[in-house]
């Protein structure tokens, strides 16, 4: 059978991700306490958020290097929920 | 280059286990990726919940409290565990138990260290008054964390049966992808936290 994978990451890669994790991290931590940022804090720590978010799936959680099938499995979950989210709080007028 | 033996392939020496042609692997991999889904829903209520009732104090203590640099450092402890739970994974799938042992006991001992934080914190609420029944924003806020700790604290528990079944010489290479599992609902736990984070800590203050 055909093998869609392809090789992991090395540890060294998982180091170079985890402190990339942390130093987003820190800015994300320091966002709220700059002034001048707080026209754009929202939007920037919902970036960061979501930077992180895709970066621990794709390579710690291996789903950029793994089978389609889990790929579409969780991406399909996410984009539901994000949906069920939005109009939750529309319904409820929360946005 | 990627080879097959008995049905399990490696890539580049080590075992891969996510392109075997085992279809017990692909099942229980399978049904671990519908299970993470559903946890996305589950999960999304609640932030949804909480971002509903987010005002609704009654008069109470609301986001104010939040102590956002002690928060900081637990859910920076939370990310560094991914890092060791995916450390040990690798060592696991060479077929070196002894380092996979030593990444397992790391990530356990950061998760608990996250516990400690979540409990320190909740106390520091309770004291200062917010109980889960003071209000819809006390409700929903420990409703979330509460659920996510408890994941948090499963996660533990399979770590530390991990542990004792590496040592008890149960976890051999062919279980490599219960280590695998493990770590799949360990970096969920992580990423979902990475959520809460943002949007319940980060963006009320």
């Amino acid at each position: 059978m055909t093998s869609e994978a392809h090789a992991h990451p090395t540890p060294k890669t998982y180091w170079l991700i985890a402190a990339a994790l942390a130093v987003a991290t820190a800015i994300e931590i320091a966002v709220p306490y700059i002034e001048f940022l707080d026209p754009v804090r929202a939007p920037l720590l919902i970036a960061f958020g979501a930077a992180k978010f895709v970066t621990v799936v794709a390579v710690f959680m291996h789903l950029r290097y793994d089978l389609k099938g889990y790929r579409y499995v969780f991406s399909i979950a996410v984009v539901v929920a994000i949906l069920m989210f939005i109009v939750m709080l529309a319904v409820f007028q929360a946005l | 280059m990627a080879t097959a033996t008995d049905g399990v392939f490696e890539v580049d020496g080590q075992t891969d286990f996510e392109s075997t042609g085992d279809p017990i692997h692909r099942t229980r991999k399978t049904a671990m990726w519908v299970f993470l889904g559903s946890e996305v829903f589950f999960f999304g209520a609640m932030i949804a919940t909480f971002l509903l009732y987010r005002h609704t104090t009654n008069g109470g203590p609301g986001a104010e409290i939040f102590n956002i640099p002690f928060t900081s450092a637990t859910s920076f402890v939370l990310l560094m565990s991914s890092l060791t739970m995916v450390l040990a994974d690798n060592a696991f799938q060479k077929s070196d138990q002894r380092q996979g042992r030593i990444w397992l006991i790391g990530t356990a001992l950061l998760g608990l260290a996250f516990l400690a934080g979540q409990i320190f914190e909740f106390t520091e609420f309770v004291n200062e008054g917010l109980k889960i029944s003071t209000s819809p924003f006390g409700s929903s806020f420990y409703m979330l964390t509460g659920f996510h700790g408890m994941h948090v604290a499963g996660g533990v528990l399979m770590i530390a049966l991990l542990v004792a079944f590496s040592l008890r010489r149960r976890l051999s290479p062919d279980h490599g992808m219960n280590v695998e599992l493990v770590a799949l609902y360990w970096h969920f736990v992580d990423i979902v936290w990475i959520v809460i984070f943002t949007i319940v800590y980060l963006l009320q203050i």
